[in-house]
């Protein structure tokens, strides 16, 4: 079908250029080309913070906005992008009435302020969940960026010279809470450093429902460009330290804020590597086992960690198989049947999350191939156009062309409008996604409760034998006559450790009952900030389709109005 | 329809509204059926044909005819009437399993239904015998026509064409003529060149018009999947939001049913009168080439005749008794060579009008498309804001 005798070669080279010619073509604007606009990096692009401009935004917005694109939403609204003079299109796009001006604030009626119907949304990179709800709450706000990363070196004592290098990332961070002292700071961190803030929080925070950090990724890394791949972490670093920063327990925290202030090396003790923590451990065994091995009450409070606990580990290990395989029930029981409800439903609707939220990345896709072949279909239609136009011999040849036209310039508007309105439906079912990452925070949370649970059974376990071993010690040492002085120093020693041990179990109970109240909070403040970021998600994508429909509806209704000559009285 | 002009009773395209006193030839293919078994199995179609035509013997006919029929009939109009754009046929095969889907059987049927009108409002065409043949005699005779001339009984006449084309061409081989000979007339270049080119253009533009048609069934689809999955979502959610859910659920289906079936109006409307204009493309393609072959053969002609004119100027002077021989094929190769010029200047004269003709109906025919797909995509938008819409006052009732 492509056969053609004469040597087409050259001509053919450009008959199908890139989309840069197509924007020249047809609408005269100072164009950007269309970056390769498969689904992957619509979602990149939306996710990453604007102070690169946006490739897929449309060619109305001149260069670069401003730095702070990103609007932040208790700031005076962003002011409207100053109008392209060259862009006369502009002037074509006609303002349907009702959705099509509404559509631009993805968000919140907050911004509706902006009515030029031309703010695109340079997609800012709050995560829509601390919009929603900081909108509603008091005045204190905190703004983090993550930007600028830089290479540096490892300083190093070694004999090996130049040693390993890293990368540090700018922090800064704007806020009005009074604890922080200042109005606005910055430090560099590098990923190392979120991943001690992670563990530390975790630990301090038990129960609570903490936004899971970024990945330590390292297969990625090898197939992707460096540079690709530090901006994703970029990305991702920044995502985290927001979410951080928008909970309302741990944005108060010590952890993230001397984080978030403090020059220099990172002032919280590291995670050593699981390595060192074995060898910690098989050092501490052999004193864990020749004592009697008791768990001091301040340790109580931390779940057993690899190494230093290797006994801690085995004990509870046993109790937790003891209540899996044993006939008797455990000294306590999870008895809360809410609680048991709540986690059944919390992990039914982790699979409807995870469902919804993979049909939810089709349906990008999907309307993105929408906008992209309506826009080629467009471009092989003012291929034609100028084709006919050049070689016309006959008037029915320059009418026809002129419909082309017609048609041609549609069919481009309308992909430009499909992948607009992508890019909000990407925002807004980004809402899916997070509360499916969130996910593992619940799981972390719900982990915290029974390995804190687990805790109170073994010490109760323990005690209980202690006791039953102080007993029968007794028992013995009455029939002796005058006491048995070995005995009883046994006896009173045992009894120490039974006062021990009972402390022991009473700030583990604590604990448990503290982490669950955390639990029980949480998943309050998630259910109700789930509805409110949901119901959002929803009115926010409803909208846009209908915004976006209207102005496509309205392109093509001109263009049908303009080719109604052809028009016959049936069909 | 986009096809409506040629189906209006008159058959001429410039009076719709005629007496019945004016001759007119109506067609209409129908009633696809399916017939035979397994590899054997083939569509038949139902051909009525309405005339007050004195050549054709009833007003009103109807035969049973199937796909190789209309490619006989096809094929006879391109042997008798080079020069004339023959209407083109939809494509022959298809992967199997698609060849007897519903909607496929209904393309093939439209695309057959215009090829005839086509023919029957084509001022030349409508008067060829082929044409009553073909709407008129029964299956027996059609089938019997038919084998004759697709299968392996060709007639004598068309071999020695066959031989005589063999011939030339080797001789070319042998004399070094590279190249056959071609006209250089600049406007017939210019006509072909825009040809071939246009070619290009529009296979680019039915394809993409073909994927649209994918995406939007592919958008339809997507849609129905995560409708589904929005309305589970709202199951294991309570009260207010998980109203909201399954309201959005339900929505996102309606609207995806609304996307396949504007799939299937792109289809028919727009993708297959794209590709009708190819198909039309090609078809002239293979008239240029048909204009081609005569050009030679009277190019050859006028040859052979100088040499036969310089070998009889011998003989007389030797006044050889070959003399009288000689004159008769001089004389009857001069019959073949005017022959030869007249019937390349038909073609020449053919295709002149036939350009005028295609470019007008191609206007129009784009015109009728152009307005159905904006149609289509206008009536696709508003449909698809309205059913959103209709869901926002659902979602505001819902906020706490």
């Amino acid at each position: 079908m492509m056969g053609s005798e004469n040597n087409q070669g050259f001509e053919e080279a450009h008959l199908y250029a890139s989309k840069e010619e197509m924007e020249s073509l047809v609408l005269g604007d100072p164009s950007k080309s269309y970056s390769n606009s498969d689904y992957r990096s619509a979602m990149s692009n939306s996710l990453s913070s604007s102070s690169s401009h946006h490739p897929l935004s449309p060619p109305l917005l001149p260069t670069p906005p401003p730095p702070p694109a990103d609007s932040d939403p208790l700031l005076a609204p962003p002011p409207p992008y100053p109008r392209n003079p060259s862009s006369h299109d502009h002037s074509s796009y006609i303002e349907p009435p009702s959705y099509a001006d509404v559509i631009f604030s993805p968000f919140d009626g907050d911004t509706s302020s902006d009515i030029n119907g031309l703010d695109c949304p340079s997609p800012t990179s709050d995560s829509p969940i601390s919009f929603s709800r900081s909108s509603s709450s008091n005045a204190e706000y905190i703004k983090i960026t993550v930007s600028n990363p830089q290479k540096e070196q490892e300083v190093s004592n070694s004999i090996v010279p130049g040693g390993n290098t890293y990368v540090t990332y700018l922090v800064t961070t704007r806020t009005n809470i009074p604890e922080f002292g200042a109005p606005e700071f910055g430090v560099r961190r590098r990923f190392r450093d979120v991943v001690t803030l992670s563990d530390r929080l975790a630990e301090s925070y038990r129960g609570f429902f903490i936004p899971p950090r970024p990945d330590k990724s390292v297969v990625e890394s090898q197939v992707m460009q460096k540079q690709e791949f530090v901006e994703q972490r970029r990305v991702a670093l920044e995502k985290y330290l927001r979410r951080l920063a928008a909970h309302p327990i741990i944005k108060k925290s010590d952890e993230l804020r001397v984080f978030l202030q403090v020059q220099g090396k990172l002032p919280l003790p590291t995670s050593t590597d699981v390595a060192s923590r074995m060898l910690d451990g098989a050092v501490k065994l052999p004193k864990q086992l020749l004592s009697e091995s008791v768990v001091a009450p301040h340790e109580v409070v931390q779940p057993a960690k690899g190494g230093r606990d290797l006994l801690r580990l085995f004990k509870e290990l046993k109790q937790s198989v003891a209540n899996d395989w044993g006939g008797s029930r455990p000294p306590v029981v999870e008895e809360d049947k809410e609680f048991l409800e709540k986690k059944e439903r919390m992990h039914d609707m982790e699979q409807q999350l995870s469902n919804a939220s993979q049909q939810a990345e089709s349906l990008v896709k999907a309307q993105q191939d929408m906008g992209e072949t309506m826009g080629e279909l467009g471009l092989a239609f003012i291929k034609l156009t100028k084709f006919e136009n050049e070689e016309a011999v006959y008037n029915s040849q320059r009418s026809r062309a002129a419909d082309m036209k017609n048609l041609a310039t549609a069919a481009v508007k309308a992909s430009r409008f499909y992948r607009e309105l992508n890019l909000h439906t990407v925002k807004h079912l980004d809402t899916l996604h997070e509360y499916l990452g969130l996910m593992l925070a619940v799981h972390g949370a719900f982990t915290d409760r029974s390995s804190a649970l687990l805790t109170v059974q073994t010490l109760l376990s323990e005690l209980s034998s202690f006791k039953s071993r102080a007993e029968k010690l007794e028992a013995a040492s009455s029939k002796i006559f005058g006491g048995d002085k070995s005995r009883i120093r046994k006896i009173e020693e045992l009894r120490e450790t039974i006062r021990v041990t009972e402390d022991a179990k009473n700030v583990a109970i604590r604990e448990y009952e503290r982490i669950k109240e955390n639990n029980r909070t949480e998943l309050e403040r998630l259910d109700k900030e789930r509805h409110a970021d949901f119901l959002n998600m929803l009115k926010g994508f409803v909208v846009n389709q209908v915004g976006y429909a209207e102005k496509i509806a309205n392109v093509w209704g001109k263009v049908a109005e303009e080719t109604s000559t052809y028009a016959r009285e049936s069909s | 329809m986009w096809m409506e002009q040629q189906r209006s009773p008159s058959g001429s395209s410039q009076s719709p509204r005629s007496p019945s006193a004016q001759p007119y030839l109506s067609v209409s293919v129908t009633d696809p059926v399916k017939l035979g078994n397994g590899v054997q199995a083939y569509i038949s179609y139902r051909v009525i044909a309405k005339t007050n035509l004195q050549e054709y013997l009833c007003p009103e006919k109807i035969v049973i005819r199937r796909y190789s029929d209309f490619i006989w009939l096809h094929d006879r109009l391109f042997e008798n009437y080079k020069g004339i754009f023959i209407p083109p046929l939809p494509e022959k095969s298809a992967v199997e399993k698609f060849r007897f889907s519903a909607e496929f059987i209904e393309m093939r049927r439209q695309a057959l239904d215009i090829f005839v009108n086509r023919i029957a409002s084509h001022h030349e065409l409508r008067h060829s015998e082929d044409l009553r043949t073909f709407l008129q005699v029964d299956e027996e005779v059609m089938e019997r026509l038919r084998s004759y001339e697709t299968g392996i009984f060709k007639k004598p006449a068309d071999l020695m064409q066959i031989f005589k084309d063999v011939q030339s061409k080797v001789s070319d081989v042998v004399l070094g003529k590279e190249k056959p000979v071609e006209e250089s007339h600049p406007e017939y270049e210019k006509m072909k060149h825009y040809i071939f080119e246009l070619e290009n253009h529009l296979a680019e533009a039915q394809k993409q018009a073909y994927r649209l048609v994918k995406r939007h069934r592919e958008l339809g689809k997507s849609l129905s999947d995560f409708g589904k999955a929005v309305k589970l979502l709202g199951a294991s959610e309570e009260n207010a939001i998980g109203k909201a859910f399954s309201e959005l659920g339900a929505k996102s289906e309606l609207v995806s049913v609304k996307l396949q079936n504007e799939s299937h109006e792109l289809l028919m409307h727009f993708e297959e009168p794209l590709k009708d204009y190819v198909r039309a493309v090609q078809s002239i393609k293979a008239t240029i080439a048909d204009r081609a072959t005569a050009f030679r053969q009277q190019c050859e002609l006028a040859e052979t005749i100088k040499l036969k004119e310089i070998n009889l100027d011998k003989l007389m002077l030797t006044r050889s008794d070959k003399v009288r021989e000689a004159e008769i094929e001089y004389r009857e190769l001069k019959a073949e060579n005017e022959e030869a010029m007249r019937r390349f200047e038909t073609i020449v004269r053919r295709m002149n009008e036939e350009m005028v003709r295609f470019q007008e109906q191609k206007t129009t025919d784009m015109g009728v498309a152009f307005h159905e797909f904006a149609k289509g995509q206008a009536r696709l938008a508003n449909g698809i804001a309205d059913a959103w819409r209709s869901l926002l006052p659902k979602l505001e009732a819902c906020s706490v």
